[in-house]
């Protein structure tokens, strides 16, 4: 019972493909605006996309190709949403939350309180059964929450950035439930913490500007980022370019030179990137005296504190992509960094991976 | 002005106050001349009369008819107006609010020429033996008309401020539309809905205009309480205001009800 979707809405400049194996979560990663609500709302059936087609197993939701206008209701879909807003029937309690899939379904009152129990107790929500919703905290709405979504027995869940709008103490709780009924199950959960996708997703899918980005096994993806926002993520600077003999190659002519997996022959002209951690930049005032391999010169735009260190965030030209440092505040001190400022970055070979795009 | 005030500013000029007050006592103050004038000793033989509990009590059942016939076709109204996507939209609601500004009067001759022997339905009604004008239907229908557009205005804005996304949760769960709109839509708005019924009975209770043009005014059949109350103007001023009094009460028992409504359910809300 794997899913395909194939979906491309022009208004919002939308256009996504993508396929789910059974029991896979899938996390999908991307700046605000991406189309991450856009690819959930089209897959639940609140967005009609302008061509595409989407299928569960054999059953379709949608067909809007070649001329055909097969468009299924969303309640015929079996793709309960869960997004940041618990958004629970203010006029029910928990449990007739919860009940609400299972009695749309057409079951009896009694056997869809039962099933409501059930699911309440797997979300750890059982003793808030009989709270109305303006009683439970935001996390615990969003508990009970996950337990109506899955109570519906969706065949795909799709969650919209479930934890965003919990405070800190209650999001690990939501995470290790999570974790708990994500398993096994196919979902798609759109979020901005590498964190949940590390621990909820089995692949991440990077969405930028309404396109996949980037797509792969979670490790894979944080580890050999590809696309700017996944090196984000990550904490990296990413430059691309094309493959060089000593590196990458940047389309302004700066070279970074760096190490390379041993089983990968580079080829040269191709398309690759290079990425390494702002703890491999070092920066100096003035010429640099020795090697001048990887030291380019850059204006520092913002400093920030980033755990024990500074994090000196510095342009490197108008076309080229930002990058970071992390220094310690005495070395910060004693260089005077203050944004506005020239200096040079110089980034150690060693540290630099260099990897096919 | 000794009254302690947790809040420090206010931002209303004083004057405001001022033109606020005669606001208030152009409406207070002919409530108080009618007080002023009644005759208490003959009051409860007054409005006791065989015509003015007649009056009455036509009133107070054509009154709950259109309410209910608002309630039907009026939530309808409101749904495809705050939530439907369909050409000539804006002009629909515009027309449905239109008897809002019209004079009742006009409303009735519009209906008497809809219902009318003469009228657009009502010659093929007469032909199926149905009479509408100067019956008590025709009061329902002349309540109706003035007093829908309360209830859809009502109702639309609680649609459009409760917005959409519990229905499209309740979708994504499995429920069909018919289940979205009794389970949750319909609850969700019930404040709304109920302050719009109470105001649409309010209106309907004083209509007037519309229905002596459309119904007439024949004793124990189309003559409510108010179109009593003008008729016994002429011949008998203390019944006139004692009947006023009743019909004041009632009224604001209505908005009494349907304010503390709104307070209520603010509360719950908050």
């Amino acid at each position: 019972m794997s899913f395909e979707l194939r979906a491309s809405l022009r208004a919002r400049n939308f256009d996504v493909s993508l396929s789910l194996a059974d029991g896979e979560t899938v996390a999908i990663l991307g700046p605000n605006g991406a189309g991450k609500s856009t690819l959930l709302g089209v897959i639940a059936g609140l967005l009609r996309p302008d061509s595409g087609t989407a299928k569960i197993g054999g059953r379709p939701l949608f067909n809007l190709d070649g001329g055909t206008r097969l468009w299924s209701a969303p309640h015929l879909r079996g793709t309960a949403l869960l997004a940041q807003e618990a958004l629970l029937f203010p006029h029910l309690n928990a449990l007739d939350n919860v009940a609400f899939g299972p009695r749309s379904a057409g079951v009896s009152k009694a056997a869809a309180r039962e099933s409501a129990g059930h699911w309440l107790a797997e979300v750890d929500a059982l003793p808030l059964a009989h709270r109305k919703p303006a009683q439970l905290s935001g996390g615990q709405a969003q508990r009970v929450a996950v337990a109506r979504a899955l109570a519906a027995q969706p065949e795909l869940l799709l969650l919209d950035e479930p934890m965003a709008a919990l405070d800190i103490h209650a999001a690990p709780l939501l995470r290790r439930v999570l974790k708990r009924v994500l398993k096994d199950r196919k979902a798609i959960i759109v979020t901005h913490d590498v964190l949940d996708a590390y621990m909820l997703a089995d692949r991440v899918i990077v969405v930028e500007q309404g396109r996949i980005a980037e797509a792969g096994p979670t490790r894979q993806v944080l580890e050999r980022p590809r696309s700017q926002f996944a090196a984000g993520l990550a904490g990296l600077n990413l430059v691309t370019g094309v493959i060089s003999g000593e590196g990458i190659t940047t389309p302004d002519g700066r070279v970074f030179a760096g190490q390379h997996d041993p089983e990968w022959s580079p080829v040269s002209g191709q398309a690759g990137v290079a990425a390494f951690p702002p703890s491999a930049v070092s920066v100096f005032l003035g010429d640099v005296h020795g090697s001048p391999r990887n030291s380019f010169a850059a204006t520092v735009t913002d400093l920030e504190p980033h755990g024990d260190q500074i994090r000196v965030r510095a342009s490197t030209g108008s076309s080229a992509p930002a990058l970071s440092a992390d220094i310690t505040p005495a070395a910060s001190a004693d260089l005077g960094l203050v944004p506005g400022m020239d200096v040079r970055f110089v980034v150690k070979a060693a540290l630099v991976s260099v990897y096919p795009a | 002005m000794n009254r302690q005030s947790t809040s420090g500013y206010h931002g209303i000029p004083r004057w405001v106050y001022a033109v606020a007050a005669v606001g208030g006592l152009l409406v207070v103050l002919p409530l108080v001349a009618m007080v002023a004038k009644v005759n208490w000793p003959q009051f409860i033989p007054l409005i006791t009369s065989e015509s003015s509990v007649a009056a009455l009590g036509l009133s107070l059942r054509t009154s709950a008819a259109s309410t209910i016939l608002c309630i039907v076709l009026g939530v309808p109204l409101a749904l495809v107006l705050a939530r439907g996507e369909f050409p000539g939209q804006r002009l629909l609601r515009s027309f449905v609010l239109l008897p809002l500004v019209l004079p009742p009067v006009v409303g009735g001759i519009a209906l008497l020429y809809t219902f009318g022997r003469q009228g657009l339905l009502g010659k093929s009604l007469e032909l199926a033996g149905i009479q509408i004008a100067f019956s008590t239907t025709a009061v329902i229908l002349a309540q109706t008309f003035v007093a829908l557009p309360f209830l859809v205005v009502s109702l639309e804005g609680a649609l459009r401020s409760a917005g959409n996304r519990y229905e499209a949760v309740a979708a994504t769960l499995g429920a069909r539309p018919t289940t979205v709109l009794r389970r949750v839509t319909l609850p969700l708005v019930l404040p709304g809905l109920a302050s719009g019924a109470v105001l649409s009975f309010a209106r309907s209770l004083g209509e007037f205009g519309a229905t002596l043009t459309f119904a007439g005014s024949l004793e124990g059949v189309t003559r409510t309480l108010p179109l009593e109350i003008y008729l016994q103007r002429e011949s008998d001023a203390d019944a006139a205001v004692a009947l006023s009094l009743v019909l004041v009460a009632v009224a604001v028992a209505v908005v009494g009800l349907s304010y503390g409504r709104r307070r209520n359910s603010a509360e719950v809300q908050a």
